[in-house]
């Protein structure tokens, strides 16, 4: 197996294009099946015997710091371990298994799903499902946030938490630098038991299938990575179910990007809709207010109005009132008058 | 022109005269010599984090990538600081103008929040100084988190425009402040659209960790229900807020402040119980949806019943009760009986049922470093609070912009 460097050029320029020109919305959140012809690793834990050669290349070909026990000191296998920033993968052992009577091994690290979630939940890109099929990390954009280490099923990323200044997230990269130089991964290549198998992920789906048609006492009939979280690059075969490993087989086949599509998609619509709703609330409000108002001069209006109009008929009943006393008073005195003259006539006439 | 200069220049160097010998005051009694103590220690640890890295102050660990300084300093900062927005829509969009005075309070506790919230990002991210590259360099813009920076970003600002008036006041920069002033309405409506993406996006964050979550906090509907209970948060800190106010910055505050103090409360109070009561609603709806009924007999379901029936019906019931009796006392205490929800609420889902499924020499418990961080970070919250009441007109007119809203 062998990629020639231009070739991969030639995938990462295809790449770059499409991203350039866009997809729709559509497809972004589309389930894929993959890359075509993208690679992956198989790993048959009842080839694997434990003997850590894959973790010896893997601390080599990353240029990682020298462990604390050496990598032929197989009694770390007594402790279950997960990866960590000085180790991209680890081989663990299982004594307690059900179908098998010697002890089961397991490989811990990224296994580069088809649509992984450190990449979907990366706010600045530092992560890229590469056409290989390997899922590549930027250090030089990375702001350290951790969000893709919540993200992972898998609990893979791991974080450089004593470096002060430049600390960085590590994990299994498939040997990305080594693909596109056309060389196979580390741990495959150290591999003495061909526990581990690079090649194209259709067709190592085809040979675990034919393994376990082979064998089906010796083996589960399950392929761990073919549809778990939207399927991985990494594919797994084992002796033992593969939770007796501690591997999840709770994680469902959704891939991590379905989790977030409808809340990213509220987005849009809540910046669409809220304006509208909160300008419409704001003028009904407004009106409303308008409306008070205006009924109340209204009403105001109309108080001052009838009390003028109280007041003019008081006026003019008081007016009245007054004429008619007046009158009245005016006909006293003319009668008195009248009375007088008449009696001083008659006293007169006496 | 110079008329208006020196008017400006008189009150600016009156009302710091008098506020820098209030504020010695304060800062010498044994509250303000405890804030001290906390700020030191606070900086001592800032420099341990700044040189040693996260390990040496933080107990995070691969498994844990997040602790307090996300679940408290961030989730809980956050919806803490919904006071703000929840109050200018008030006032602003729905026209209840007798709670006018609450606004710059509970602005400014909201836009003191923010700065919080995005300062305590910077102990935990690893390279603080690159928190601007999602935004210049490269897009992640399938990741909840692009939305919630964005967010986070544009309404930091909008707080930032919302709280200018009563620095420029202080200032006595009328020109720039009446400008600003006309642009409220504009600055409240998008307020309120940022803090919905924003806060319901919080909740969002977990949606991509279906399978470490447990599923009884777990739902389609968290971002809803962060949403809603954000509004809960913010009705609630503006009647604590207003109590503590009470309590320390009486002297500050004008007739128009003290008149409508009561009428706040109440209205708050009894907002605050209907919206409890449509969050329990659409917990239990949370419940149904994942039909995960049998799980409430489990220890998990026994503390989600507790935060639900403890920090959601029972606070909804007591403010109902209190708004019915005009009860001051039950709404003040209520208040901080639902913070106290929200802020469990949002440990809960960060960190109590955050992997769950781990054993527990896996988990995560902060390092006492973690907590020192988080409560120096609140403590110049309310420093920063205590100066900026003092000098510029939070809870009274200004005597020069008087009848100008």
């Amino acid at each position: 197996m062998s990629v020639s460097r231009r070739k991969v050029l030639v995938w990462m320029g295809t790449a770059g294009l499409s991203t350039a020109f866009g997809r729709s919305a559509y497809s972004a959140t589309n389930h894929l099946k993959g890359y075509p012809d993208s690679f992956g690793v198989l790993y048959d834990n009842m080839l694997c015997i434990g003997c850590r050669s894959c973790e010896a290349a893997c601390n080599i070909v990353n240029a990682l710091p020298p462990p604390a026990r050496p990598f032929n000191d197989l009694s770390v296998l007594d402790s279950n371990r997960r990866t960590d920033p000085k180790a991209f993968m680890v081989i663990n052992r299982y004594d307690h298994v059900e179908n098998t009577k010697s002890p089961l091994h397991q490989r811990i690290g990224c296994n580069h799903c088809l649509e992984p979630a450190c990449a979907s939940s990366c706010f600045v890109r530092a992560y890229t499902k590469t056409k290989t099929g390997a899922v590549s990390y930027d250090a030089s954009v990375c702001v350290g946030c951790r969000y893709c280490m919540i993200a992972c099923p898998f609990d893979i990323p791991t974080f450089e938490y004593d470096k002060a200044l430049a600390p960085r997230i590590r994990k299994c990269t498939m040997c990305y630098p080594r693909l596109i130089e056309g060389k196979l991964p580390g741990c495959v290549v150290a591999c003495p038991t061909q526990a581990l198998t690079f090649g194209k992920r259709t067709d190592l789906i085809k040979m675990a299938r034919e393994r376990i048609r082979k064998r089906p006492d010796r083996y589960v009939d399950h392929i761990y990575g073919q549809h778990e979280m939207g399927g991985t690059s990494w594919l797994y075969l084992s002796g033992d179910p593969f939770k007796e490993m501690g591997m999840r087989e709770d994680l469902g086949i959704t891939p991590a990007p379905e989790m977030t599509k409808r809340a990213l998609g509220a987005v849009p619509i809540v910046a669409g809709i809220w304006p509208v709703l909160l300008t419409g609330i704001y003028a009904m409000t407004k009106r409303k207010e308008k409306i008070a108002k205006e009924e109340q001069e209204k009403a105001i209006a109309m108080a001052l109005d009838q009390a003028k109009a109280e007041a003019e008929s008081k006026i003019a009943e008081a007016l009245a009132k007054a004429k008619k006393e007046k009158e009245a008073a005016i006909e006293k005195e003319v009668k008195k008058a009248l009375e007088k003259t008449t009696g001083t006539q008659a006293k007169e006439d006496a | 022109m110079p008329k208006e200069a020196t008017t400006a220049n008189r009150s600016f160097s009156n009302s710091f005269g008098y506020a820098a010998e209030e504020l010695s005051k304060t800062f010498l009694s044994p509250l303000g010599i405890v804030a001290g103590i906390i700020v030191i220690l606070g900086l001592i640890i800032t420099v341990l984090r700044f040189t040693g890295g996260l390990a040496a102050v933080t107990n995070l660990s691969d498994y844990n990538p997040w602790g307090i300084w996300i679940g408290f300093d961030l989730l809980t900062g956050v919806a803490l600081a919904a006071g703000g927005f929840v109050t200018s829509a008030a006032v602003y969009i729905f026209g209840m103008k007798k709670y006018h005075s609450a606004v710059r309070p509970a602005v400014l506790t909201g836009f003191l929040g923010y700065v919080l919230v995005v300062v305590a990002l910077h102990y935990d991210v690893g390279r603080p100084w690159r928190l601007p590259y999602p935004f210049i360099l490269q897009q992640g813009t399938t990741s909840i988190l692009f939305e919630v920076g964005a967010c986070v970003a544009l309404y930091l600002t909008v707080l930032f425009l919302e709280f200018c008036p009563a620095a420029l006041e202080w200032l006595g920069l009328k020109k720039v402040r009446d400008l600003v002033i006309k642009l409220t309405m504009v600055l409240t409506i998008f307020g309120v659209i940022l803090s919905t993406l924003h806060q319901s996006s919080l909740g969002a964050l977990f949606l991509i960790a279906r399978s470490k979550l447990h599923p009884l906090w777990y739902s389609s509907y968290l971002p809803v229900f962060f949403f809603i209970s954000s509004i809960i948060a913010g009705l609630s800190m503006v009647i604590f807020e207003s109590t503590l106010s009470h309590r320390y910055f009486l002297h500050k505050m004008d007739a128009a402040h003290l008149d409508e103090r009561e009428g706040v409360t109440l209205g708050f109070g009894k907002a605050a119980s209907f919206v409890l009561a449509g969050y329990f609603i659409v917990k239990v709806i949370g419940i149904s949806e994942g039909n995960h009924w049998h799980l409430l007999a489990t220890p998990y379901g026994i503390w989600f019943l507790v935060e639900l029936f403890v920090f959601v019906a029972l606070p909804c019931y007591l403010y109902a009760i209190g708004t019915r009796d005009k009860n001051q006392r039950l709404i003040k205490f209520t208040a901080v009986w639902t913070v106290l929800g929200v802020v469990l609420n949002r440990l809960n889902v960060s960190l109590v049922a955050f992997n769950w499924h781990l054993p527990a020499a896996d988990r995560y418990f902060p390092h006492w470093m973690e907590i020192a961080i988080s409560i120096f970070l609140v403590t110049v919250g309310i420093i920063a609070f205590r100066v900026i009441v003092s000098v510029m007109p939070i809870f009274y007119e200004h005597p020069d912009f008087r009848k100008n809203h």
